[in-house]
């Protein structure tokens, strides 16, 4: 009959449009309280109805190996032997496999002119970067990774879009939060928690510091007490950057410090641009809450 | 006479080699440089040759051709200009390849587009890049670049405008990598040649011109009638390139007379970024992610394509592992989705140009977004996979698809990966195809705008080359996965899609089976996938600067839109390389249009719309 197909077509369209809400009376309107992290419904493979994400309001959090722009390993401002250490040690296997090109290192030399295993300047063009991962997936010191921080995006990309070292580098402690089980098979791979260049100082002096294959195994087991449970994260993120703040300047004597990090080069970007984005991430948090 | 003749088509490759050498004696010879195959053509015999090996041989679709500069080679050859010819049977089998040398100077080959049409785009391609002129081509215009572009860019004695040094990686990145910004380099118009003549402020004008010419420019209207005798006048528009029905920047070139097309003729290049010629720069292992970047839409299947041409390289060496059961599970895994995702996304456009406007795109979205979400979960990127790597791939599934909650992002998912992908395989997307069936597939609107339209012949696409849907909707059952198996579709249980009709509705028909049959092909993965749980799937991919030995080979898979054949050439040392020679994409994309004109001609304008719809093309392959 003409106009069956026809028919049976609006059919399915009603039927989607009336799914929509059967699938918040089935999930008891979860969908519009802004707290509950209804999303393992809404999005799972039995979700039915849209599912759109109100990014910005909401976001959902990356999947672990979720690549965007690298970042650069440092110790935990809190470690006790080697605060805010670089885990780089120059090898300089990234820039050379990076397909783009877009990793520029500076090897760090001693006085004399010898090698040291530490970067002087890294540089990552992140307009270039094609977020492939292989320098990530090469380094043979877990020293450079992929990050989940996705909103790059800036008013001026000539003058902002060089990442330098300072801009780079996250705490050790922020990748174990973004990838908990990656961080424990690295960890596993690695023989233990530390750097592999603090192992081997460790079993040559003797040291007493655990770094033994075995606590790693313990903390597999439980991995949450690996990634800090999220709600006293906030508590102690604003603790470690007051104490970055009062580490910075023993560390900056510490390391020869770069042309580059002091500010003069035009792309040195504004440093307090993530401490803006993570105001407003929990501006909103809060006005969320307020709401409810 | 008759049974001889059919012996002939249906001789093996080998058989069917050394018969072509019996029958042309003096004109083909066996390449014999380390690690090539097939056999040399002297290009003054070329055409008989080719006619000989399509009538007699069985050889009636030609796959790819392709130009190679052997510039400074030195090892096996001296400098010369090379075409390389991949002729298949579409019975299935293995390819006849044949090649013909010219000298780089006065740079000619015989055109073939007399035996195959489909050789027209592929030999303008090597006429704009390598500057081969082919004798007998019809319209031998460049088809990549513009028409004032001076040089020859594949060539191995050009250097582009942001020219570097010759291979990845750069010295300059380390260890005294002082940054510096490629635009900062790159003084304007130095490196940049333009001929004398052009006048750069005029510098589209000369281009266009040259364009239309040929095209119906400057017909003399007082001569044309139309049927009823009535004095009428043509007319050229051009559809694009920025029209959102063109699928992305991609132009057509239409004449017309009232509402109908007379002639139509694609204009492409605006996406053109020389992709050759950097994955040539590049070492093997970073062209992967480049691949990401033709067909975006299937990544997957362009990884695959690329490591299994470099792995036929690879296995030229006797340390060579072959890629693990579970690696070949995985990839066909990630192939299959793929290859749902591109299907859903080629039909929901394909209605939106007929008009059904977004509601059914979106809804297959919806669709895709579950498969994207899981490639993400794998592989780390939902679009620019990167996930496979030479004899593996980058890592095994993840026991659970979740995320952690950070400062940015607080809306966190947590599902048993096997138990998301069971249910995925076994309920939404089979959910999903059904319904696109009810939605539309008797819809009475989509049949009369479909139906009989956009036709294509048989013979016609066997001719052009043309692959994928666009082939099997022309009644050619004819699929890489079943006439040249590779990886583990031999024991995989699906039947290849094929409707006879020719039109854009029998396309619609033959994705929403394979799509069918992708599913089949899934449910059958699960099991496998859980048996081989644990086994290592990346066994090859420890070295960052992998040699590759020398050699030629040719990739090619069945993806979403066609064949994609990557071919890649090992050349320039003695043993084994670092960079490929030459790196070639046979791009259905590229390849498919090559009959739209001939299949627009005669429909209205709103058809022509639809019919670039149902070839289901992707820019950044056509132009690479």
């Amino acid at each position: 009959m003409i106009g069956s197909g026809f028919a049976k077509g609006m059919w399915v369209t009603l039927r989607h449009f009336i799914n929509t809400y059967v699938d918040d009376v089935r999930y008891g309107f979860r969908k519009f309280s802004p707290n509950v992290n209804n999303f393992q419904d809404r999005q799972g493979p039995h979700g039915e109805g849209i599912f759109t994400v109100q990014y910005p309001d909401e976001k959902i959090a990356m999947a672990e190996r979720f690549r965007f722009v690298p970042f650069l390993v440092v110790e935990d401002y809190d470690h006790p032997d080697r605060p805010g250490k670089d885990w780089c040690t120059s090898c300089g296997i990234c820039a050379k496999v990076c397909p783009p090109q877009c990793i520029w290192i500076v090897r760090g030399e001693d006085p004399n002119g010898k090698p040291i295993p530490e970067p002087e300047a890294f540089f990552i063009d992140i307009d270039i970067c094609m977020n492939c991962g292989y320098c990530a997936e090469f380094c043979p010191f877990d020293a450079i990774k992929m990050d989940h921080d996705y909103e790059l995006a800036s008013y001026d990309r000539t003058s902002s879009h060089i990442f330098d070292k300072p801009k780079l580098s996250k705490e050790f402690r922020y990748w174990k939060s973004i990838a908990p089980t990656r961080a424990v098979e690295e960890a596993q791979a690695r023989g233990g928690w530390e750097h592999k260049d603090a192992q081997k100082a460790a079993r040559r002096g003797g040291s007493s510091r655990d770094t033994a294959a075995a606590a790693v195994s313990a903390a597999a087991a439980a991995p949450e007490a690996v990634a800090e449970a999220p709600d006293n994260k906030e508590a102690k993120r604003e603790e470690v950057r007051a104490r970055r703040a009062a580490a910075e300047a023993p560390v900056a004597a510490a390391e020869p410090t770069s042309a580059a990090g002091s500010g003069e080069k035009p792309w040195t970007m504004a440093h307090d641009d993530m401490e803006k984005r993570k105001a407003a991430a929990l501006a909103r948090k809060a006005a969320r809450a307020a709401k409810k | 006479m008759h049974d001889i003749q059919q012996d002939l088509k249906t001789l093996p490759i080998d058989e069917a080699i050394s018969h072509l050498k019996e029958r042309f004696p003096e004109a083909v010879s066996n390449d014999t440089r380390e690690g090539y195959g097939g056999v040399i053509v002297d290009k003054s015999q070329l055409l008989t040759v080719a006619q000989y090996a399509r009538d007699q041989l069985g050889f009636d679709y030609l796959s790819s051709a392709t130009a190679v500069d052997y510039l400074g080679e030195g090892n096996h050859s001296t400098d010369h200009l090379e075409m390389v010819y991949h002729a298949y049977r579409t019975t299935g089998g293995k390819a006849l390849v044949f090649k013909a040398q010219t000298d780089r100077e006065s740079a000619t080959v015989p055109s073939l587009v007399s035996v195959w049409k489909g050789s027209d785009f592929q030999e303008r391609e090597a006429f704009d890049l390598y500057g081969i002129k082919f004798e007998g081509h019809p319209n031998l215009k460049r088809i990549l670049l513009w028409d004032g572009f001076e040089g020859f860019p594949m060539r191995k004695d050009w250097k582009e405008a942001y020219y570097e040094e010759e291979h990845k990686p750069y010295s300059s990145r380390w260890p005294g990598g002082h940054i510096h910004r490629s635009e900062e380099r790159n003084i304007f118009g130095h490196n940049v040649k333009y001929p004398a003549d052009i006048d750069l402020s005029r510098l589209t004008d000369l281009s266009e011109a040259k364009l239309y010419e040929g095209f119906g420019l400057g017909v003399d209207t007082t001569q044309v009638r139309d049927p009823n005798g009535m004095e009428t006048d043509q007319l050229i528009i051009n559809m694009g390139p920025h029209h959102p029905s063109t699928h992305g920047v991609f132009r057509m070139m239409v004449r017309i007379d009232g509402e109908t097309v007379l002639d139509l003729q694609p204009v492409m290049g605006y996406l053109h970024r020389n992709h050759e010629q950097i994955g040539e720069r590049n070492t093997y292992l970073q062209n992967i992610p480049f691949t990401d970047r033709l067909d975006y839409l299937s990544s997957m299947g362009n990884n695959h394509g690329y490591v299994m041409a470099v792995e036929q390289l690879m296995s030229l060496d006797r340390k060579y592992k072959a890629p693990t059961y579970r690696t070949e599970v995985l990839r066909v895994l990630m192939v299959e989705l793929n290859r749902i995702v591109n299907h859903l996304w080629a039909i929901g456009f394909w209605l939106n140009d007929l008009g059904a406007f977004f509601t059914p795109v979106l809804y297959f979205v919806q669709e895709r977004e579950r498969i994207l979400d899981f490639f993400e979960a794998v592989a780390g990127s939902r679009m620019m996979c990167n996930y496979m790597r030479f004899g593996g791939v980058f890592a095994d599934l993840p026991e659970r698809i979740h995320s952690t909650m950070n400062l940015m992002n607080d809306r966190v998912r947590d599902f048993d990966t096997m138990q998301f992908l069971t249910d995925m395989i076994n309920e939404r997307i089979p959910r999903t195809i059904d319904e696109l069936d009810e939605f539309l597939t008797n819809n009475e609107i989509l049949k009369s705008r479909s139906i009989g339209v956009g036709y294509l012949s048989r013979e016609d696409a066997i001719s052009y080359s043309v692959a994928g849907p666009v082939l099997r909707g022309s009644g050619v059952a004819y699929d890489v996965r079943r006439s040249d198996p590779y990886s583990i579709y031999p024991e995989l249980d699906f039947d290849v899609a094929v409707r006879p009709e020719g039109d854009m509705y029998a396309r619609y028909q033959v994705r929403l089976q394979e799509m069918r049959e992708s599913v089949r092909i899934l449910r059958q993965l699960l099991p496998r996938l859980e048996d081989t749980k644990g086994q290592p799937v990346s066994e090859n991919n420890a070295s960052y600067a992998g040699k590759v030995p020398v050699g030629e080979s040719y990739g090619r898979i069945e993806n979403g839109k066609g064949e994609l054949g990557f071919y890649v050439v090992s050349a320039g040392d003695k043993k084994s390389t670092a960079n490929p020679w030459r790196y070639h994409v046979r791009a259905p994309s590229f390849i498919n249009l090559t009959p739209l004109g001939a299949m627009s001609q005669g429909g209205k304008i709103a058809d022509i719309v639809a019919i670039l719809g149902s070839i289901d093309i992707v820019l950044g392959e056509t132009d690479r």
